[in-house]
């Protein structure tokens, strides 16, 4: 099947859906590779460079979107465009589109998808399961959202990040704020405290304490009791008095940081608002303010979204478009999610898709299905917390043991000292003296063997058994005994016992030594 | 000499072997244990010689030189991956040497006893050549295995547990039989049966235990080849053999365990064979799935951003002679900061400490490798385990399904880390037969070819 990449024609959007890197990938899953000329220019691939990987470059996007079978995307289809036809138009029926589409918040585009009887993946939807990080696409942009915003705050900000003290004088580091620790918050928590700032984390949900504080950052408890991991890994709506707390805890905070970054999502709702006017009006001015959901609506009532504005003093960004900031990385990563979404749905390697509704994977992402609306999908089975302890286990009767009643294991002992004891008094009493002081020999020797063993290391029993193997050629000693015979093939048997035996000696030992003097520090 | 200095002699080699095995405790008192032991056999040599030996000197010096310069020959030569080889066949010649010591001794008409001593002697005679037997057939076959001479499959006669019986019984009752004749003068005929019965059943015997059973067939033969020993000093009313063959013995006893400990078997299970064969249930509900692979260069990537290094090796990798590319490989890693531990598994390997070796050889420190019950607590801080050619250690069918073939077995946590990968030519089972889970686990990735070619393409790719 042909796959098609266009220009993305949404403006100020500089990401493309494949990379040179990522179309050998495609090529050796059978798939041929069209990229719009000019579609990797925002983020630095040339169309050369494309040519280079094995992909073919076509000049006009009619025949791109014509000619193709998968249309891969950043951006979902354009309804309204500036230049000629529209994206959605040029759709035809049959064809997979593989983009970000926003199913929950585009009603009206999943209806139009669905009139056109085409298969729609929605790189969104992707469950969030381990199975699919690698498909994991919102995380890629999350990840490198959360660095930008950090470079962005950075670039607005007076001051260092990190503390020095000069000839000149002490600046002090700088504080930052992140609120909610997912993808974006911990890629921003960890950039800026790689650029030497103070960071602070908040979340919602307990769980994610332990991946903040592993990257050296505080987190801020809440004196309350609430849980507020929801489905599929994401935060949920917390209650009114928990939000007061919070909010209290985030007003104390504003007049101390100097920067916060807020990352606060709830899947299908509005962005929580979480920092008032009020709370900005408190930060010392200078202070920057980094808003990531400023596409649904802001965490920061000031924010205006694709904007950075000035109030009271603090600078606020409102900046949606942050990926595609960063067009090349995130190209990249984008490019390799959907080249494992294919990898995925393309089993044989033969260049055939096969868009397969019994995977949870490939069901989640797939929003329309031949014309017909397959979102939303069933809710996915596991969180990525671990669950709530469910009901105690019930103790099934039948689990009982049926077998024999096993006796203690001190009657086995006792039973197996009877039988040794009275094996031994058994041959006392038969066998004459000279046997009796040979056996106390014996049983003595073994003993000392057993104590002394268990006390090899385990790393030396290869030369253990080399070296016990050369000592037990003591066995020499009987042929030596028998060697002087006056009957001369007992002589010769011997003889040719003192040579194997000779063998062995020499061999282990050499052996021994040799194992030995490589073991070294 | 008199007997009372022999006698002093044969205490003083004594104590000097129980040295020698009490100094592998640790590899730096192991090399003087060494020469502790090679000291206890010269002392015993001698006194032996000055002490008994009387005519045929010409003969004896030549047996001992021309065994010695072999034996030298030997260790000089063996490669570290064939030790199992080299130990087989050592231990079937000590085997041999109780054959022939017993039956030079029982032929010998200078040896005279009467009453119960008779009887006592005849067994011990009778003991000494069975187990010698045993130990010689059985060696030479484990060598045949071991060698890649024999076929390491398990050959499974149909009914064999009868067969066994019926071996055993018989040889029961040629003892008898024996020790009557014997007493009237007679007793050859027996004697021979009974070596062809022992002889056969050494055969049958290790003919009937898997390629990943061995460690335990090799140590169980060592501990044959003391009680070989052991019985032989009864049989010429010598403590010096006695005491040796019991310390060899013991020892060998004490590996057995050790290795059915590790492998969560039972003695008795492992000597009856057919390990693997057996089970049907072996891939029934089946841990299929998709399994990653990864390419050498994205492995190189892997390794050079951890931090905490495990690599697990396996039989795979004596196979593949990897070791030493392993060391490369550590060496690298050690230099760029990573901190590179080695988790080895009791049976991995096809002997006890046959990993240990074969990383002393290639240069790998002893003090950055560690055993089975010293790390898997450290799994879950691991950011890279290697797994060369290993497979049933790791598997963690062990732990989750108690239907397993393998269920109980102790293993190596490998999958608790957060990236494993698994080196392997293909994905065929191991010895058990069990399919392995850890394969299709979602942090484990694959990378297939020959082990040492595999990390070498890593090596210049870091």
């Amino acid at each position: 099947m042909r796959i098609g990449v266009p220009r993305e024609t949404h403006s100020g959007e500089k990401r493309v859906a494949t990379t040179p890197d990522v179309v050998p990938g495609l090529l050796k899953l059978g798939f041929e590779v069209a990229v719009e000329s000019g579609a990797g220019d925002g983020a630095s691939f040339t169309d050369q460079a494309y040519r280079d990987a094995g992909a073919a470059i076509i000049g006009s996007a009619d025949e791109l979107w014509s000619r193709s079978d998968i249309i891969l995307k950043v951006r979902a289809p354009e309804t309204v465009s500036d230049s000629g036809r529209d994206e959605l138009d040029r759709l035809r029926e049959g064809q997979i589109l593989i983009s970000f589409l926003w199913p929950g918040q585009n009603p009206e585009l999943l209806n139009r998808l669905a009139e056109k009887r085409l298969t729609a993946l929605a790189m969104d939807s992707i469950p969030r399961i381990s199975r699919a990080q690698k498909l994991d696409a919102l995380s890629s942009m999350a990840n490198i959202a959360g660095y930008r915003a950090v470079i962005e705050a950075a670039e607005n900000f007076g001051r260092f990040f990190m503390g020095q003290i000069t000839a000149a004088g002490k600046v002090p580091p700088a504080k930052v704020l992140v609120i909610g620790a997912g993808v974006a918050g911990l890629s921003a928590i960890g950039t800026a405290k790689s650029m030497g700032a103070i960071v602070r984390a908040f979340d919602t949900r307990p769980e994610v304490r332990e991946q903040v504080e592993s990257m050296d950052a505080e987190f801020l408890m809440l004196d309350f009791e609430e849980e507020g991991s929801g489905a599929g890994g994401y935060a949920r709506v917390m209650s009114k008095e928990f939000i007061e707390a919070e909010m209290a805890l985030f007003r104390q905070q504003a007049e101390e940081v100097d920067i916060i970054i807020t990352t606060a999502l709830i899947p299908g709702k509005p962005a929580p608002e979480l920092i008032t006017a009020d709370m900005v009006q408190a930060m010392k001015p200078g202070s920057v303010i980094v808003d990531l959901a400023a596409e649904q609506g802001g965490n920061c009532a000031l924010t205006e979204p694709d904007e950075l504005v000035t109030r009271h003093g603090v600078t606020i960004i409102g900046y949606t478009d942050l990926p595609s900031r960063l067009a090349s990385t995130s190209s990249q990563l984008y490019a390799t999610n959907l080249r494992h979404l294919l990898a995925d749905m393309c089993p044989e390697k033969n260049g055939e898709v096969v868009v397969d509704m019994e995977d949870e994977v490939i069901r989640g992402a797939t929003v329309v299905r031949d014309g017909e609306t397959t979102w939303p999908p069933p809710a996915p089975k596991v969180t990525a917390a671990a669950p709530p302890p469910s009901a105690k286990p019930t103790v099934a009767p039948e689990t009982a043991p049926v077998g024999k009643k096993r006796a203690p294991a001190w009657v086995s002992r006792l039973i197996l000292f009877g039988l040794g004891g009275l094996g031994l008094l058994g041959l006392g009493a038969v066998a004459p003296p000279s046997f009796m002081a040979h056996f106390t020999v014996f049983v003595l020797a073994c003993f000392v063997g057993y104590m002394v063993v268990w006390n090899v290391t385990p790393a030396l029993h290869t030369p253990l058994m080399s070296v016990t193997n050369a000592i037990s050629s003591i066995i020499i000693i009987g042929a030596l005994l028998q060697i002087s015979s006056d009957i001369p093939w007992i002589a010769w048997v011997a003889g040719f016992t003192v040579l194997i035996t000779s063998i062995n000696i020499a061999g282990g030992f050499a052996v021994t030594r040799r194992m030995l003097a490589m073991f070294r520090k | 000499m008199s007997a009372g200095i022999v006698t002093v002699a044969y205490i003083g080699a004594s104590i000097l072997f129980i040295l020698a095995l009490g100094g592998l405790s640790h590899p730096e008192t192991a090399r003087r244990g060494n020469l502790y032991g090679i000291a206890g056999m010269g002392i015993a040599l001698l006194a032996t010689l000055s002490g008994v030996v009387t005519a045929n000197y010409g003969l004896l010096i030549g047996g001992l030189v021309v065994g010695g310069a072999i034996g030298l020959a030997l260790a000089r030569r063996v490669q570290m991956t064939q030790m199992p080889e080299l130990v087989a066949i050592l231990h079937s010649l000590v085997g041999l040497a109780a054959m022939l010591v017993g039956f030079a001794n029982f032929m010998d008409p200078n040896v005279q006893y009467s009453g119960v001593e008779a009887t006592i002697h005849d067994v011990e005679v009778y003991l000494g050549i069975l187990i010698g037997a045993v130990t010689f057939s059985g060696s030479v076959i484990a060598f045949g295995k071991l060698s890649g001479r024999i076929s390491g499959k398990p050959l499974v006669l149909p009914a064999r547990h009868w067969l066994n019986l019926v071996l055993l019984l018989a040889s029961i009752w040629y003892g008898i039989e024996f020790v009557e004749q014997s007493a009237a003068g007679a007793g050859l005929v027996p004697l021979v049966i009974m070596s062809a019965i022992a002889l056969l059943f050494g055969i049958h015997m290790v003919m009937a235990i898997g390629g990943a059973d061995m460690p335990v067939v090799i140590s169980m033969l060592n501990s044959y080849s003391g009680w070989a020993a052991a019985a032989t000093g009864f049989m010429l009313s010598n403590d010096l053999l006695i005491v040796t063959g019991a310390l060899v013995g013991s020892s060998g006893a004490i590996l057995s365990y050790i290795m059915c400990r590790a492998m969560n078997r039972r003695f008795l299970a492992v000597i009856a064979g057919g390990f693997g064969t057996s089970t049907g249930v072996a891939a029934a509900d089946g841990a299929d799935g998709e399994v990653d692979p990864i390419e050498a260069p994205e492995a190189a990537m892997l390794l050079a951003d951890a931090k905490e290094v495990m690599i697990v090796p396996g039989y795979g990798m004596a196979v593949a002679q990897a070791q030493h590319t392993v060391f490369e490989l550590t060496k690298q890693l050690k230099d760029k900061g990573v901190n590179v531990r080695f988790g080895i598994h009791p049976v991995a390997g096809r002997m006890p400490g046959h990993m240990n070796v074969l990383l002393a050889e290639a240069n790998v420190p002893y003090d950055i490798v560690y055993e089975m019950d010293e790390i898997n607590d450290d799994f879950p801080d691991i950011d890279v385990s290697i797994v060369i050619g290993a497979n049933d250690i790791v598997n963690p069918s062990a732990q989750d399904e108690p239907d397993s073939p393998i269920a109980g077995m102790p293993v190596l946590e490998v999958w608790k880390g957060r990236t494993t990968f698994v080196l392997k030519r293909s994905m065929a089972t191991g010895y058990a037969g069990v399919q392995n889970p850890l394969f299709f686990k979602e942090n484990t990735r694959m990378l297939f070819g020959d082990a040492r070619d595999s990390l070498g393409e890593v090596l210049r790719n870091l």
